[in-house]
Formats: C-alpha cells, structure tokens, sequence
C-alpha cells in the first residue's frame, strides 16, 4: 500500500514528546482521509509515534526503514 | 525484664542505633495509603515520633524515634486509626506493585488487587528467610520485578487475525524483540514466539486491530538485591489463570520452606540446591 502523500514532515530533529506534537499538529492543517508522510528516528519515536496517532484516531498505512536506520512513516487523518 | 528485640522487630519495630528507640515500619500493600491512614501516621509521627516519616525503598512508610515505653499507645493509636504495624524479619515481607491496570494506560494486569490477594494469602508466613513479592503491570517494568524473590509482570499473549492486517510493518517496527517479520510482498506476517517478551506493543500500536492479546502472568523467581545481587529467572510460558498463579506460588514456597537453610535466601536456596529440580516441581503444576 503506497499511497501519494499529500504532505511530508520530517521529526528527526526532535525528541519526545514533540516527535507527536509536530506530527499531530501536521495532520490538523489536513482534511480527512489525506495522506502524510514522516521521517522519524529509531528508538523511542517508532515506539511511541504510531501509538499516539492510532490512540487519536489516525491510521499507519506503512512502515519502511532506512538504510540509516529511520523510518518512513504514511498516515492517513482520521475521519473523527 | 529483658526487652525481646527479636519479637519487636518481628512486629515492624527496628532497633535504632539509639538506645530504646525504634523505627517503626507500617503495614503497606501495593504502596496503597488512604489519605485518613496519612492523618493518623501524621498524629503518631508528632506525637510518639520526630515529626517525620521516612519513605522505604519498598513502598513502605517508616516512623523514627518511638520510644520503647510508649509502643503500646503508639500500636493502639495506630489501630484505632485504621493503620497496621507491619513486619520485618524471616517471612513474606511488604508486598510491593505498581498502580497497575486500574490506573496505568500501559497497565496488563490490575498488580494492587493481585497485590492485597497475595497479603491475604501469604502475607507475614514464617519462612526460612525474608521473601519478597513484587508485582508490574507490563513490560516496562516501574516496579523492578525481577529484583524479588518473585515477581510478577503483566503481559499480553499477541495473535494475528489475517483478515485485518494490512501489511504496514508497524508491528516489526515496534519490536524490540524483533519477534515479528513482515513481508509486504508474500503479505505473510511471522511471529516468534520464543523471541516474544508479551509486552504489547504490536497490538497497542496495530493500525487495524489486527494484533489482539490475551492477558496473563509473567513470572520470574530468585531474584536479589543485596550484598549479593542476582536477576529473577524466567523460564515458565505466560500464565493466564490467576488460580494457577496461586498453585505455582504455593509450590515455590513450599520448596523454599523444604530445602533453604535458616537465613538462606531463595536464590542461594536455588544455587545450592538445583534450579532444575525447582523448575521441575513448578511444572509439574501448570
């Protein structure tokens, strides 16, 4: 499932908490059911970032790793 | 007539480097106090102690300074406000949890019930040696499980309904274990169990609820953390049967009370003794 993303944000340069802040502030500015893509880290933002958008109603569509070891995240808005 | 320290500090009263004062431990299961119980160790604390009150390092609340003369009113006002002595010495000790299920978001099993069912059942028992519960809600383990005698840590058994899942590979992602393998081509998805530490983080993150759980059990034995220091040992699978946690406890005290030497820690016991034929007697239950 590869969809076109109709927006990207990169959080590497972040830590918890403000990996989810950023990434749900960027899917408000969205309309339901569009498509964002994100960069994030290893660690800590994998684990926590895609529970923190399911628990506030948005889905994972993929998951692909880096070469570098980040990964590519797309997530389309929830229609809440 | 002599002072019987040994029974003192069998009732929770600890000798203190000063001579006739105590520093009395009270009764705490799960680290719970109601806010009353803090009213009354508040009026005992000003009035039988110094003013303060010292936090342990298992959840429990100490009061220095009581005077030997004065541990009879102490205990009574003690009762009367609803707050128990606690224990020290050879026997099941403070039963330690974290805020578990009822609280805690990350919480797989509720560790205060689990906690107060365990002080029912086994709390103060004579043993060989001191014993220590101590119980975590999930994998991330606030409450340092494997340091007891044993320990108990909530965890979820994962299944994958195919039907669901869409292949995004967040659950591989998520995996510390790397216990799950996502192929996005085949549109296969293999879980490892033997990789598998039931922590829950495939289903928690799951976009589709693809990743369901069942609740259990973890339970790890021989821990230590004193002078000499040793991890609680897993080698049982996740027990979903609360009743059968209470068999295997009681198999393990059982061995401990048969085979340790008088102030023979559970682990020493184990070393000593034989991890294999302990393991053997607690599967012989399951």
């Amino acid at each position: 499932m590869s969809r076109k993303p109709d927006d990207t944000l990169d959080i590497t340069d972040v830590v918890c908490p403000m990996t989810f802040v950023k990434a749900k502030m960027r899917l408000e500015d969205l309309d339901d059911g569009q498509v964002l893509a994100v960069h994030l880290n290893n660690g800590e933002p994998i684990q926590n970032v895609p529970r923190s958008l399911k628990d506030e109603g948005h889905k994972v569509l993929s998951v692909e790793q880096n070469a570098d070891g980040s990964y590519n995240l797309l997530v389309e808005k929830g229609r809440l | 007539m002599a002072v019987d320290y040994k029974e003192l500090k069998k009732g929770g009263f600890m000798r203190q480097k000063q001579k006739d004062n105590f520093s009395m431990r009270l009764k705490s299961v799960g680290g719970h106090f109601t806010a009353a119980q803090l009213g009354t160790v508040q009026q005992v604390a000003e009035q039988y102690g110094k003013g303060y009150v010292h936090l342990t390092s298992r959840q429990g609340i100490e009061i220095p300074f009581i005077q030997l003369a004065d541990i009879e009113a102490v205990k009574k006002t003690l009762l009367d406000g609803g707050v128990q002595v606690g224990v020290c010495g050879p026997r099941v000790r403070t039963i330690t949890a974290c805020q578990g299920s009822a609280v805690c978001p990350s919480g797989l099993i509720d560790t205060v019930k689990l906690a107060n069912e365990f002080d029912k059942r086994y709390g103060g028992r004579e043993l060989p040696h001191k014993f220590k519960f101590g119980f975590t809600g999930c994998h991330n383990n606030c409450l340092k499980t494997e340091e007891n005698d044993l320990g108990i840590k909530g965890g979820t058994m994962p299944s994958w309904k195919e039907d669901a899942c869409t292949y995004c590979g967040v659950c591989q992602a998520v995996c510390l274990e790397k216990a799950i393998v996502v192929d996005k081509t085949a549109k296969t998805v293999r879980l490892d169990l033997d990789q598998c530490v039931y922590c829950g983080k495939c289903i928690k993150s799951c976009p589709t609820d693809a990743w369901n759980g069942e609740n259990g059990f973890v339970i790890s034995f021989g821990g230590l953390y004193g002078n000499r220091i040793a991890v609680g040992r897993h080698f049982l699978p996740i027990i979903f049967d609360e009743d059968k946690v209470y068999t295997i406890v009681d198999v393990t005290l059982a061995f401990f009370e048969k085979y340790a030497k008088p102030s023979e820690r559970f682990c020493n016991c184990l070393d000593r003794v034989g991890w294999d034929k302990f393991q053997k007697e607690v599967e012989a239950v399951l």
